[in-house]
């Protein structure tokens, strides 16, 4: 066990690098740079930079060196310093940044996650076990409605209603009095406050297809001998049900982690940016389109790495809770 | 002695009287049993026998109240009678009452058939038998455990402290069922109920289950009803029997009554079959005998097939001649499937050569051909497998099936592939008219047959059967044995039989290779192999077959072969 750890953590470096570099040449890979975006963005307001201010905003950026240059000074700064570069559009350090946007992501994509599963998984033991009930029916009815609205719009009249019927301060994570305040208790409860409605929007559409797969899991388990053997041993059916079915229908969902955490920066885009949430994915995609390559190219390699650390996670907890896996 | 009391009239432990268990569906309902009644006594055994839909796996289920849904008694009534006096009508409880659930696993336990699926893939073996001591002798962990160690080490399971914590996985098929019978027993119920035990056992491993559930039942005096389709186990361990067919009873009385005084026609029908399989087909007496200075149309010499550190094969050198029956027999893990699948050039043999002689006299290596020489050789061998229901493509016709050989080497085409499946459906003794249905409208045993047609389809010489009989009922089994026998006549072919049903190689074949690890360890007549062997190894198997005779209930002569240890040089032998 150990030994595999550590041979998948091993070949995590490798694969680490390969992906920032592809990620850094697919950044520089439109035509023009940040210096161009930059000029052009000026140049709407009306306000024009001449060649010399833009030659000298080059140099001080380094964009003037050959790529390969430009990549082996990022990942050298990275390596030593843990320093992953100025991000031009915000003039500060990309860490500083990112570490910011990564704990609120972290908060509602945790919360979200474990309003998803409180929901969706006794829903999908339920309408497994009762198949065909009325109960069964709506549930199914109800997933099939979460899956088919999408998050956008949902999130546009959840927030309408919140606004406008409940006189609710919609949009952001926090009320304007605590945006730059530092952390207090006040802010916290704020935060909760604000949190619910990212919350239910998020977990709604993943909760509508969790029950789905749920429900296939446990109906692929029922019918299975082990299931009647524990009848025959006079088990009540929840407790049955609860440690033999669930346990085995529950593994899939592991297997979920690997992706889950990748999610964090790049998942709910759309619905980040109509709320206007404070997340990473807003940032992700601005500092694609102004070519803002250190801060893309850090939430670039750090999806890679989380990819590759979840998948790990997932593989050992499989192997942990599953002994087919661990011991064969 | 003036303690002694009159004795109460018993009531049996078990009384079930007209019982039905319907299954309702979208056309109406179905009856999986039918005004069904019998009783159990404390200590005796009553063997429920039936073919394939019988009823009688529902009649255990419907018992304990576990029948899948939406499966559900309808009538009739289920009396335990426990020791105390009290009696309780199972028939009447809710399936999830918890009267039901102090039944379930105290006074009547349950074991199954499939040993693998029927424990947790995801616990240990440990936690499912404390499981049952906790919730209903409300013992502490420790004591559970201490418990379970010790029901371990009376089913023989080898180091109980260690095997208590391994999964199922790790157990073989024996020792698994074992694990299932150690758990049933966990809280010494008053009977047993053990749906199809052995069904998935080999035959030496099935004699010591039988053995072990024989000797608790006798330590405990627990009642057992057991459910089985094989009429040998029935004659051997049986005090009662109840014969079903399509959910209804045939025939209830003693063992004796039932093998040696039959009343019933389909009770007579499996006696028959049983006792049929005890001798050489009909076909095979009126025949001539076989040439045996014949040329064999197939020698296999010193031929090995290694899997990794595995010998599947481990030199086996075998020949077939022109119109025999040659039959392959062995217990799982044996390599006789290997051997099947060899000879058909699935794999690439790592050893040895396979001569296949042609029609024309020429003779070529199926371990070394390749190409078009291959494509040529697998016309003239062919091959039926066992389970007729994952050998043949749901989605195909049965036309399609049978006619596929024929269009993949561009012999037939429209409307003479048409006349050519029909004739073939015909041969297999099927109606042509079916040909455009698919496989699910079939029987298992018509399955079988167009299996048989498919094989037969681009005229070979050599057709290897593997198990293709097993999965079939008895009354079914003859049937399809003495089509193919019938088609060796017609066609001249020559069968590789692999079986590991004595009575099925004595019945069919004319020589029996007997394997043993990879190893042929013997090769005969299938007179001489079948009833006389000269080798340990098949001696072992021939004592662990269950004599279809309840006169003939001799345990003793039973044991089990363990390969005598290689001798090292001049070490031993003083």
């Amino acid at each position: 066990m150990l030994k595999f750890i550590t041979k998948r953590l091993l070949w995590m470096i490798p694969s680490l690098f390969a992906v920032s570099f592809l990620a850094f040449v697919l950044i520089q890979l439109p035509p023009g740079d940040y210096v161009t975006t930059y000029i052009a963005t000026l140049a709407a307001s009306n306000e024009i930079i001449d060649q010399n201010t833009a030659a000298s905003l080059r140099e001080r950026f380094g964009l003037g060196d050959p790529m390969l240059v430009q990549y082996a000074k990022w990942m050298w700064g990275i390596i030593t310093r843990g320093d992953f570069g100025i991000s031009f559009e915000w003039q500060q350090p990309v860490s500083g940044l990112i570490w910011e946007r990564m704990a609120l992501t972290l908060v509602l994509a945790i919360a979200s996650l474990l309003a998803t599963w409180a929901i969706a998984l006794p829903i999908g033991v339920y309408s497994a076990v009762r198949k065909y009930s009325i109960g069964d029916y709506a549930f199914t009815a109800f997933s099939f409605f979460g899956l088919s609205v999408p998050s956008f719009l949902l999130a546009l009249v959840l927030m309408y209603i919140a606004a406008v019927e409940f006189g609710q301060d919609v949009g952001g994570l926090f009320s304007h009095e605590f945006e730059n305040a530092p952390w207090s208790l006040a802010k916290m409860v704020d935060l909760l406050a604000h949190l619910w409605l990212p919350v239910i929007i998020l977990a709604v559409s993943s909760t509508a297809s969790l029950i789905r797969v749920m429900r296939a899991n446990m109906l692929d388990e029922l019918p299975k001998p082990y299931v009647t053997t524990a009848r025959a041993k006079g088990l009540s059916e929840f407790r049955l049900l609860t440690k033999y079915p669930m346990r085995i229908a529950l593994n899939p969902f592991i297997s979920t982690i690997a992706w889950l955490l990748p999610n964090l920066i790049s998942g709910s885009v759309v619905v980040a940016i109509v709320l206007n949430l404070p997340t990473a994915a807003p940032l992700l995609l601005q500092s694609l389109m102004a070519q803002d390559m250190y801060l893309a190219g850090a939430f670039v390699l750090l999806i890679c790495a989380l990819t590759l650390i979840g998948s790990l996670i997932s593989d050992i907890l499989l192997a942990l809770v599953d002994p087919r896996i661990r011991l064969e | 002695m003036s303690d002694i009391l009159p004795m109460p009239a018993r009531k049996p432990l078990l009384e079930v009287r007209n019982l039905v268990t319907e299954f309702p569906l979208r056309t109406g309902v179905f009856r999986a049993v039918n005004d069904l009644s019998f009783s159990i006594e404390t200590g005796k055994t009553l063997c429920v026998v039936g073919e394939s839909g019988s009823g009688k796996s529902v009649t255990a289920r419907s018992i304990l109240q576990i029948v899948d849904a939406p499966g559900r008694i309808a009538s009739g009534s289920i009396m335990l009678n426990t020791a105390d006096g009290l009696s309780v009508d199972l028939a009447k409880l809710h399936p999830r009452s918890r009267a039901i659930r102090a039944v379930r696993g105290r006074d009547i336990a349950m074991i199954f058939q499939e040993p693998m699926s029927s424990l947790s893939p995801v616990h240990t073996v440990g936690d499912q038998i404390t499981e049952a001591l906790r919730l209903h002798m409300r013992m502490t962990k420790a004591e559970a455990r201490a418990e379970a160690i010790s029901l371990l080490r009376q089913v023989e399971i080898p180091d109980p402290e260690r095997a208590i914590d391994r999964y199922a996985f790790q157990y073989s098929g024996g020792m698994r069922q074992r694990a299932m019978i150690a758990m049933a027993l966990a809280c010494k119920p008053k009977l047993l109920i053990a749906d199809e035990p052995t069904t998935a056992l080999d035959v030496t491993t099935q004699a010591e289950i039988l053995d072990l559930i024989a000797r608790l039942q006798k330590q405990t005096g627990m009642a057992v009803l057991f459910i089985t389709h094989d009429m040998g186990v029935v004659a051997q361990i049986a005090d009662d029997v109840l014969v079903m067919h399509h959910g209804v009873a045939r025939e209830y009385g003693p063992v004796e009554q039932i093998f040696h005084a039959p009343q019933d026609d389909y009770t007579k029908m499996l006696i028959g079959s049983v006792l049929k399989l005890e001798q050489k087909a009909e076909i095979r007496l009126a025949r001539a005998p076989l040439d045996r200075t014949a040329q064999p149309i197939l020698e296999v010499r010193n031929l090995s097939q290694h899997f990794g550190s595995l010998k599947a094969l481990d030199d086996v050198s075998i020949s077939l001649l022109p119109g025999e029956t040659l039959g392959i027999v062995g217990e799982s893990g044996s390599g006789k499937t290997t051997m099947g699948r060899a000879i058909m050039r699935l794999y690439d043999p790592t050893a040895g050569e396979m001569l296949y002689r042609k029609a024309d006299g020429g003779i070529v290596d199926l371990a070394k051909i390749e190409g078009a020489a291959l494509k040529e050789a697998r016309r003239e061998l062919r091959m039926v497998f066992q389970d007729p229901f994952g050998s043949l493509n749901p989605r195909m016709t049965v036309a399609q099936v049978i006619g596929e050989p024929l269009l993949v080497n561009g012999i037939a085409r429209g409307k003479e592939l048409d006349e050519r499946v029909s004739h073939l459906m015909e041969q297999v003794g099927l109606d042509p008219g079916g040909r455009e249905r698919y496989p699910h409208a079939f029987s298992g045993g018509q399955r079988q047959r167009i299996g048989i047609a498919r094989a037969i389809t681009l005229n070979p010489r050599i057709i290897v059967a593997d198990e293709a009989t097993s999965a079939l009922d008895v009354s079914v089994r003859f049937q399809v044995l003495d089509l193919l026998m019938k088609l060796q006549d017609e066609l001249g072919l020559a069968y590789i039989f692999i079986s590991h049903d004595i009575g099925v190689i004595r019945y069919m074949c004319d020589r029996v290779g007997v394997m043993y690890r990879g190893k042929i360890v013997e090769v005969g007549d299938a007179d001489k192999v079948c009833n006389a062997p000269d080798h340990p190894y098949t001696q072992a198997l021939l004592s662990a077959i269950p004599r279809p005779d309840p006169r003939d209930r001799d345990r003793s002569r039973r044991f089990r072969y363990t390969e005598p240890t290689p001798v090292r040089n001049g070490s031993s032998a003083r």
